[in-house]
């Protein structure tokens, strides 16, 4: 098929965004939400992840490739973009544009929590919440994390929604007014479970 | 009655394709039940601006004067609509009007919607009937389905969705909203669906249905309340299967 590379590659980062990177995001969220039950019970979680056999495997495959095409081929969709809030100031046209605001801001933060945790641990350091507590106590970092996973959150949040419009799995407007409210589901309750992970780290 | 009440137009010219665009004022007296293009009108008798100096008359498209042609579109106060249905009394003075410059601009107010109907032809927005010899009386069209294809059919090309879509712009290809909606109409007609996998397949190349961003201002500013966004879903489910059977092979038609 001549001519629908295009066709293929958005497709690509629609699915890529849900399957295996919101799934890996809900992992982590629910791993991390161990520090909750103190340090001890962190340090076992984090370590048990960091202990799977064929580790580098997974993670390459799992959560390298997929967030590196989804965030590159993002990054030119985001910048294909002409806003146009000011003249239609609609809630969906809104999302429109903090998706892509929210994607650029996501991709910072993953890049600096990817060099500040795992390849910080490929240097040797060690994965633990003796780490997280120490970054986390500084207040800019606190507050870089924080809009960081939100920011995430409200990305995979509000692109579940477009991913089942991308797929043609609601169609109707009924359909897309659940899944609205739906995703927005998804945001309170991920967003509740990393906001409380966060404070439990310096707390 | 009020006899000098007047009212203020800013226009948004160009005199050429390539040349600058400037702002012209205009101040015109008022009758009752005007519409932007009666005004337009009421210029062109007598093209002189604001300030008192002679200018020349204002370009721009226009056809049926009753909504259902789309060639009067343009920017009025800011949103893309048909100046034919755009009613002075309902509107915030000074009425600015600009060109939809989404589309190539001729002159002033005049676009060239011509990538709309390069569109229709790439994707085959037709029903193909032509044979040597007769083809006898197609399939029946279920009444229910002719009444939601009614709905679909009312678009008239008139560019507007194109004009509110942000993924519609020079750095990207994508055909526009409008085009979603013939895919869908076309295919679902009896005898066009027989074309279906053709339609599909041409609107999944380069400009075609990606290039959507779901911001679903079209459905918004379609002028004959189309539902562009349910189109865009339904295709979207169309191409998914379409997808699925050109990499794995079908025999389904």
């Amino acid at each position: 098929m001549a001519g629908n590379r295009e066709f293929v590659n958005r497709r690509l980062h629609s699915l890529l965004g849900v399957i295996p990177i919101g799934l890996f995001l809900v992992q982590h969220l629910v791993v991390n939400h161990f520090i909750t039950g103190g340090p001890e019970s962190f340090n076992k979680a984090a370590g048990f992840m960091g202990n799977l056999p064929f580790r580098i495997v997974l993670e390459t495959v799992v959560i390298y490739l997929p967030i590196l095409f989804h965030a590159i081929y993002g990054l030119y969709i985001a910048f294909t973009a002409n806003s146009n809030v000011n003249r239609y100031g609609t809630y969906r046209n809104w999302m429109y544009i903090l998706q892509r605001i929210s994607g650029v801001i996501t991709l910072i933060f993953i890049a600096w929590h990817v060099w500040q945790t795992r390849v910080a641990a490929a240097f040797g350091a060690e994965v633990s919440y003796d780490m997280m507590h120490d970054i986390l106590s500084s207040p800019f970092m606190f507050v870089f994390y924080l809009v960081g996973v939100l920011s995430t959150i409200f990305h995979f949040a509000n692109g579940l929604w477009s991913f089942l419009v991308s797929w043609g799995i609601t169609v109707s407007p009924r359909s897309q007014v659940i899944s609205t409210y739906v995703t927005i589901g998804v945001f309170v309750v991920l967003a509740f479970i990393a906001v409380q992970t966060l404070v439990a780290f310096v707390s | 009655m009020a006899e000098n009440k007047t009212v203020k137009f800013t226009i948004m010219r160009q005199d050429s394709e390539n040349s600058d665009a400037y702002e012209e004022e205009f101040e015109i007296p008022y009758r009752p039940n005007m519409n932007v293009i009666s005004a337009l009108m009421e210029i062109r008798k007598n093209p002189v601006n604001a300030k008192g100096q002679a200018t020349t008359p204002i370009t721009w498209d226009m056809n049926c004067l009753e909504e259902v042609c789309g060639a009067c579109s343009m920017v009025i106060n800011g949103k893309p609509r048909q100046s034919c249905s755009a009613l002075v009394d309902q509107l915030t003075q000074p009425i600015r009007l600009e060109p939809m410059r989404t589309f190539p601009v001729v002159r002033d107010l005049q676009v060239d919607r011509s990538r709309m109907f390069d569109s229709l032809k790439k994707v085959k927005a037709w029903i193909p009937i032509d044979g040597t010899y007769d083809l006898g009386p197609g399939p029946r069209m279920p009444e229910k389905k002719r009444q939601w294809a009614y709905e679909l059919s009312k678009c008239m090309t008139c560019g507007v969705c194109l004009e509110a879509c942000p993924n519609v712009n020079s750095k990207t290809n994508f055909m526009g909203p409008a085009v979603f909606n013939q895919v869908r109409l076309f295919n679902a007609h009896p005898t066009g669906e027989m074309n279906k996998a053709e339609r599909l397949n041409a609107f999944m190349e380069d400009g075609g249905m990606q290039g959507c961003g779901n911001s679903q201002n079209c459905v918004q500013a379609c002028p004959k309340g189309i539902p562009i966004t349910t189109s865009i879903a339904a295709v979207n489910r169309e191409a998914t299967m379409q997808a699925f059977r050109n990499f794995f092979g079908s025999d389904h038609a």
